[in-house]
């Protein structure tokens, strides 16, 4: 890749501790974002394979060396907005791994800037190979 | 918007127990792991009680429990079980401000409408289905002369139910009622943020509910939520929540090939035409109140009414009347019976919505009123009511914000306004409003959604089927066609001839 692109999905370091905390336990991770009630519209983090891909599914880059899915048809409504992972003090309800350490791993949006919406890192549609 | 200063007849917080236990068996159970968790209240951040926090082994003992009252619970007549659920329904009824007053306290929702609300619903709930299943019959078909076919109703046996947290002993009620009503007995885990008002409840119901047809697992999701949605001995799952989390339920369910009912929400539209501003009377007033429904429950409900659709002529007009009312809502102690509007369910729900109000601002959404946190009380989770103006392709319109959140636009005409309202990954509920007799009918029918509400707006009556369409889920809870997702058909197909068939 010649251009430098821009990642869709970003971390902040307190997050980033919180999944390498989780990730200790339950080994290598993967996000998928929620939508809906309650805890929709929270990622979800769950082990790596746990929650079955499908072709329904994007992938919209990696945070912390763990992949972030989110589902084709919410992403045509988020494509516009860069999306940080960040954790906040709380109590989930859902088969999240971070909610027993009582924080919760939340999302911060910022709109791309027009030159980074140029450069956006390609996405992935549906299961990966090593899946 | 009104803060208030100091809560003047605030009610009296409820005395809980410093500590709770599972409920298997017919009896209180600590956890096999001796572990327990803090239940806090969103309304100071006050610790509630200390919650078993649960694990696989704490399950494997609760659906034991269940399937071994399954052999006697299933059996039951009708009219037994139907005097069980009449007489919960009398215990909750008598316990009502009790309850209530815990409700707000675990919730964060405001004491006047857990009393006018949640608690009479759960009421009336239970007394719902302890009538269907009275007057309910099978069926008796003769297909021929010598052939009938008899069709009977058996419970599934033990199901899983996960509940959410924001009407805690509603949304248990919306599974439970009907669960017991058809045979079945049941786990139960209540969401993580409001694990003690069921626990209360069954307290109360001691000697009524035989052991082990309810029995109550408190824990965290993916340590006692996931083993119940996993596990072998159950026969069904129910479950209210969001779609990930929906997908993960509906994909343990198809390793062991057992049914699901999913209720995951929406981003339900609530349109206004042109004809309710032909007047200044009291239907006009009652479509104010039918807009500002959005902060009823600080907007946590799977069906708030989020996205406002006002027809373009009486935007103006009606706009100032719906903002001055949200300003007129009162922000305040959840126990005080004046406040109208309480807390944020947890911390990381008030994180959240004002992570919404924040992308709302970025996209160039307006704020029309509100737009941030609120003060009412020392440490709890509050946020003002807000009205965004903006476009149906702004996440703010798309996103279920689960707060007291408002995102209106306009339309021209009736078609745009379907196809706004219709634009969404949701469809559970809707609302539509209008003067014009010919409308009332032909538009809802064109609304893709399980609920549409036409002239009102969050009534949630036993008798009316509640389901969502599209990513909303499927089920029909509220309504005795629950009664068929706890249950199987058994079909007895009896011949009365005395001749043989003549093949062999």
């Amino acid at each position: 890749m010649i251009a430098q692109t821009t990642s869709r999905v970003d971390v902040t370091p307190a997050a980033a501790d919180i999944i390498r905390t989780v990730s200790a336990e339950h080994g290598p991770l993967m996000f998928h974002q929620s939508g809906g009630c309650c805890d929709g519209s929270s990622p979800m983090c769950f082990a790596k394979g746990e929650f079955r891909i499908g072709q329904s599914d994007i992938l919209l880059g990696q945070i912390e060396g763990c992949d972030f899915w989110m589902s084709s048809d919410q992403f045509e409504y988020w494509q516009h907005t860069h999306l940080t992972i960040d954790v906040t003090p709380g109590r989930g309800a859902s088969f999240s791994l971070e909610i027993p350490l009582g924080v919760r791993f939340l999302i911060r949006s910022r709109l791309f800037e027009p030159e980074e919406s140029e450069h956006l890192a390609p996405v992935h549609v549906g299961p990966l190979e090593d899946m | 918007m009104q803060t208030a200063e100091a809560p003047s007849k605030t009610m009296p917080r409820p005395m809980f127990k410093t500590q709770y236990e599972n409920y298997i068996g017919g009896k209180w159970v600590p956890p096999v792991g001796g572990e327990y968790f803090n239940n806090e209240s969103p309304v100071d951040g006050s610790l509630i009680a200390r919650m078993p926090r649960s694990k696989a082994a704490d399950v494997d003992m609760a659906v034991e429990a269940a399937q071994k009252a399954f052999e006697t619970w299933g059996k039951t007549s009708a009219t037994e079980r139907s005097k069980v659920l009449l007489q919960i329904a009398d215990v909750i009824e008598q316990n009502l401000e009790f309850l209530a007053r815990v409700e707000t306290v675990e919730n964060g929702k405001a004491l006047r409408e857990t009393m006018a609300a949640d608690m009479p619903l759960v009421v009336d709930h239970f007394r719902y289905f302890a009538g269907v299943i009275r007057a309910e019959e099978g069926s008796a078909t003769e297909l021929n002369a010598d052939t009938l076919s008899l069709i009977i109703k058996e419970p599934v046996g033990v199901v899983g139910q996960i509940i959410p947290w924001n009407f805690p002993l509603l949304m248990a009620t919306w599974k439970l009622a009907p669960a017991l009503a058809a045979g079945c007995c049941v786990v139960i885990k209540p969401a993580e943020q409001t694990p003690t008002s069921l626990a209360i409840l069954f307290e109360l119901l001691e000697g009524i509910v035989p052991a082990g047809v309810v029995n109550i697992i408190q824990g965290f999701g993916p340590e006692a939520g996931k083993p119940l949605a996993q596990h072998k001995g159950i026969n069904k799952v129910a479950f209210t929540g969001e779609t990930t989390t929906g997908r993960l339920i509906m994909q343990y369910a198809s390793e062991n090939l057992i049914p699901v009912t999913m209720e995951l929400g929406g981003k339900s539209p609530n349109i206004f035409m042109k004809s309710i501003a032909d007047h200044d009377d009291e239907f006009f007033d009652k479509c104010v109140e039918g807009a500002v429904m959005f902060a009823l429950n600080q907007g946590e409900i799977c069906t708030c009414p989020s996205r406002l659709l006002v027809h373009e002529d009486i935007y103006d007009k009606f706009m100032e009347r719906v903002i001055q009312r949200t300003e007129a809502i009162k922000l305040g102690h959840p126990l005080d019976p004046e406040t109208m509007m309480g807390a944020q369910a947890s911390n990381d729900q008030y994180e959240k919505i004002l992570s919404y109000i924040d992308i709302g601002k970025q996209e160039g959404a307006e704020v029309l009123t509100g737009g941030g946190p609120a003060n009412s009380v020392e440490g709890g989770f509050y946020i003002q009511p807000t009205i965004f103006k903006g476009h149906n392709k702004m996440r703010i319109f798309q996103e279920e914000i689960f707060g007291p959140v408002l995102s209106v636009t306009t339309f021209k005409d009736a078609d745009e306004a379907v196809a706004i309202a219709n634009d969404t990954l949701y469809g559970l509920g809707a609302g539509f409003w209008s003067r014009d007799a010919h409308e009332l009918y032909t538009i809802p029918r064109q609304i893709q959604a399980g609920r549409v509400w036409v002239n009102c707006y969050h009534d949630y009556p036993a008798h009316a089927p509640f389901g969502g369409y599209k990513k909303s889920g499927f089920g029909r809870e509220n309504h005795l066609m629950m009664l068929n997702h706890y249950r199987q058909v058994k079909n007895l197909l009896i011949s009365y001839s005395k001749n043989k068939l003549g093949f062999f």
